[in-house]
């Protein structure tokens, strides 16, 4: 368990304070927005923006003029704010482009929710999109080479990084290919489950273990249907005051926490690293619980969102965020912990896996399920009563991640 | 005293049975096979293998020169012998050559090597001779080539086998050759180019030499030759007076092939490998003239025994299932692309490459001089303890290593699916990730022991993107 980071000492004599400011109960998030995620041949990156957007406004009851200030997180669609800012019309407002892999989107609520809680302004737009279909391959497309590490020392892709984590924990916990292969079928399966209640998810299919085990590889131990979907798509958030949020609907969600751990990509490079956790989800994960006063999460988190590019992922995720002991996910999954109708419901809309993946755009999706189940406004995959939500949202890769974690609540 | 001071050889790992080929082409069966290079290599990695296995134990920064020999360098223009003695890590004021345009290229290099070294101009200079060449599928040339690599260092102390005549003899024919427009090496009519060409140049530059030595067949107790086939050479060694069977060893035809330029000294490499102090070797290469040397080993040559030789190297192979896997790693054959991002987007920067070839090229890290943890990439700021600008250079090339973790990647963009990644652990601390070559997807666990290996990661924009790989260590 890591403590809550304190400001450091940035002048001698200068003190440091026992705890920092917490965002806890300061902000609100009174509006949300997301589009159907997946082929999306018939919108333009524009029409995703507009369509989230518009439903976001409506959400909370606002009109284009009432936002003070907008962050726009995407990875791919261009350079600068001006990307949404013309679209979207806004009007000469400060606009902050936001980048931070798969974690984008979080990082896009993150920076309106502090400057809302900073007073300098009321009501902020978080939107998210990318648009990655018009690519017209498979996968994420590249960035430039000089501007990454590894552009001559490996010419691997993202899911090979990923499924290296899977070698590295059926190693780590003497499962052999069968039974992690097995294991991991079966969080792919509930997603699959839950994405057919789901009509703006990309994929809202049944699956089954069979077809899971028996699906091409794409990087060994991990097939098909252990990787998410790459999808077009868009979503947003309109946050304000914790103490105006009632002034724009009854049911406001109140953000209890929000940090994001980088790690220093020190698992590449550090034997110490197992490749059977992330250390960005465990620390950013502690660090969140420790800001939302949250003791025993398994009790506490009534749902959660997380970041499951690829199966083994999400099962990493269970230990990180310290839902399942360490080693024993798969106890949980086998008891079905995490299901809909289960003590702790994850991934509730189908999650990454089949709402799909349009990068920029994951993190306020997730927040958007979460919002959506802490109102009572999931239709057929409510979970009953729940009380705080969490939002994991990753970016980067085992070794070298950026983690966003989030809590919220429906209650002040 | 000049002459050899250590040697070495390369065969790579796959090979491609000559029964394939024929099988392929509706053909009547051949014996044999051949040594394929991996696509990921060409004849300046196959060069770096062999050099690092003829300089094992040996202090590179002592080494004066590097004289590269190939008919098929990477670059047309942009020197290969500046690319290996980087990997290598010689001083900056070494002699660095490319010697190239005949398969005599090789014996050319260690000649002009014995003379700088003969004249004072540098104490040792390492000669690395490489080919990997291509015979028009369908076509003797492709049945008969193999791909292979030798180096020897050549110096004036520590020698183990002692120059003792060099007799060159040139001679314009157009016999075997390839255009700067060809693709695949061209030959004239078969009988024509034995008769007049190999046969006839050989038998008379030999004659000579022996004369000029003083010396008869009876003399040498081993012969490497150079030669395009087995029959050829037998020919050749039966009228010259040498004994097939006990003077020359030609296991390399049937198992390697005509290796071109690396050729005559692979066969050295050979004949060394089982040669004692006393005798006597005779050495020649062919092409466009023919070079004949004559050396005596020493006793030296017990302390450069342990090197992975060309026995051990013949006896770890691993054979390429089916001539189509062939063809597509030396892109011969267009097959439909993946539906992946253009490869134009890993162009290399010639910048960044100039700055991180200075040390990266060899695969240096740093490792802390306060806390003591080695560390790749270099990191200016230690990992461990997080002190800045304190860290000495360290090499990780003659570090154990295992695999920590894999993956075999089906997405990635290759001519041989799919792409092993691996996270490899060094013994005494660090680890990369790194692809792994060499290997059988089967046959890659978590733990298995890997050694790195220097390849071509890839060739876009006109630039070989030359990196390091693990690959399982050969049993």
């Amino acid at each position: 368990m890591v403590e809550m980071p304190t400001s450091t000492i940035i002048r001698p004599g200068m003190q440091r304070r026992e705890k920092v400011e917490s965002i806890k109960d300061k902000v609100a998030i009174v509006g949300m927005g997301c589009i159907k995620f997946g082929e999306n041949w018939d919108k333009s990156i524009d029409d995703m923006m507009i369509d989230a957007a518009y439903e976001a406004y409506e959400d909370a009851g606002i009109e284009p003029s009432d936002i003070q200030a907008a962050w726009f997180g995407s990875v791919w669609a261009g350079e600068t704010g001006q990307i949404m800012a013309a679209p979207l019309k806004l009007p000469y407002i400060p606009v902050t482009h936001t980048e931070n892999a798969c974690a984008t989107g979080s990082e896009a609520l993150r920076g309106a929710c502090y400057a809302v809680a900073s007073g300098v302004c009321d009501v902020a737009l978080a939107l998210g999109v990318e648009k990655l279909k018009d690519t017209g391959f498979m996968g994420l497309p590249q960035t430039r080479p000089w501007a990454t590490w590894s552009y001559r020392l490996t010419t691997q892709t993202p899911p090979a990084v990923f499924a290296m984590m899977a070698t590295g924990y059926f190693a780590k916990y003497g499962l052999s290919h069968e039974e992690g292969k097995r294991l991991l079928a079966q969080i792919s399966v509930k997603s699959h489950h839950n994405a057919t209640l789901n009509p703006k998810a990309h994929f809202q299919r049944e699956i089954t273990i069979e077809q899971v085990l028996n699906a091409p590889m794409v990087a060994y131990p991990l097939g098909l249907f252990d990787c998410c979907g790459v999808s077009d798509g868009a979503a947003a958030a309109i946050v304000t005051r914790a103490d105006m949020a009632k002034s724009f609907r009854a049911d406001p969600i109140y953000v209890k926490a929000l940090q994001i751990c980088q790690g220093p990509r020190e698992g590449f490079m550090n034997p110490a690293y197992d490749f059977a956790h992330v250390e960005e989800t465990c620390r950013g994960g502690a660090a969140t619980y420790a800001e939302a006063g949250v003791k025993n999460p398994r009790e506490e988190i009534s749902i959660a969102e997380v970041h499951d590019c690829f199966s083994i992922t999400e099962l990493t995720i269970m230990e990180d965020l310290q839902f399942s002991p360490r080693g024993r996910a798969g106890e949980d999954i086998e008891a079905g912990t995490f299901t809909l109708e289960g003590k702790l419901p994850v991934n509730t809309d189908g999650g990454l896996k089949c709402f799909g993946h349009p990068v920029g755009a994951s993190g306020l999706r997730m927040m958007y399920e979460v919002y959506k189940q802490l109102q009572g406004k999931a239709g057929p995959r409510q979970v009953k009563n729940p009380r705080l939500g969490l939002t994991h949202n990753q970016g980067g890769e085992p070794g070298a991640a950026t983690v966003s974690v989030v809590i919220v609540g429906n209650e002040l | 005293m000049t002459g050899i001071v250590s040697y070495g050889a390369y065969i790579p790992i796959y090979r491609l049975s000559r029964a394939e080929i024929a099988r392929a082409w509706g053909a009547n069966e051949v014996p044999g096979e051949k040594a394929v290079a991996n696509y990921d290599e060409d004849s300046l990695t196959m060069a770096v293998a062999a050099a690092m296995n003829c300089l094992r134990g040996i202090d590179t920064t002592s080494i004066e020169g590097l004289y590269f020999a190939s008919t098929t360098s990477p670059y047309q223009e942009k020197q290969s012998a500046a690319t290996i003695a980087t990997v290598l890590g010689l001083e900056r004021g070494a002699w660095t050559i490319d010697f190239s345009g005949s398969l005599r290229a090789g014996m050319n290099a260690m000649k002009a090597a014995m003379d700088a070294v003969n004249s004072g101009s540098a104490k040792s200079i390492l000669v690395c001779a490489s080919d990997v060449r291509l015979g028009h599928p369908m076509g003797s040339s492709e049945m008969t080539f193999g791909d292979g690599a030798a180096a020897l260092l050549i110096g004036d102390t520590g020698v183990i086998a002692e120059v003792e005549g060099f007799y060159t003899f040139y001679n314009e024919l157009q016999d075997v050759w390839r255009s700067g427009r060809d693709l695949f090496v061209r030959s004239g009519e078969e009988r024509f180019i034995m008769e007049k060409g190999y046969t006839q140049v050989v038998l008379e530059a030999v004659s000579t030499a022996l004369k000029r030595f003083n010396l008869s067949p009876k003399d040498f107790s081993r012969a490497a030759f150079s030669s395009p086939n087995s029959r050829q050479l037998g020919a050749v060694v039966r009228k010259l007076g040498f004994d097939l069977k006990t003077q020359v060893q030609d296991t390399l035809h049937s198992s390697v092939g005509d290796t071109g330029t690396a050729m005559s000294l692979m066969s050295l490499v050979a004949a060394l490998e089982g040669a004692k102090g006393g005798d006597r070797i005779l050495l020649t290469g062919y092409g466009n003239g023919c070079d004949v040397s004559s050396m005596k080993v020493t006793d030296e040559i017990e302390k450069v025994r342990d090197k992975p030789g060309i026995e051990r190297q013949l006896a770890s192979k691993r054979m390429i299932s089916g001539y189509n896997r062939y063809l597509r790693w030396r892109e011969l054959i267009d097959v439909q692309p993946p539906a992946r991002p253009p490869i134009e987007f890993r162009q290399p920067s010639p910048a960044a490459q100039w700055r991180e070839n200075q040390g990266e090229l060899r695969l240096r890290g740093t490792k802390c001089k306060r806390c003591g943890t080695p560390q790749y990439p270099p990191q200016r700021i230690c990992m461990s303890c997080k002190t800045k600008d304190e860290f000495e250079y360290y090499s990780f090339l003659d570090k154990k290593a295992k695999v920590f973790s894999f993956s075999h990647d089906y997405v990635m963009e290759t001519v041989d699916p799919p792409v092993t990644v691996t996270v490899v652990d060094f013994e005494g601390g660090g680890r990369i990730m790194c692809d792994m070559t060499d290997r059988n997807p089967e046959e890659t666990t978590v733990g298995m022991p890997v050694e790195m290996t220097f390849r071509r990661l890839y060739y876009v924009g006109g630039i070989y993107n030359y990196w390091w790989k693990c690959r399982p260590v050969p049993s």
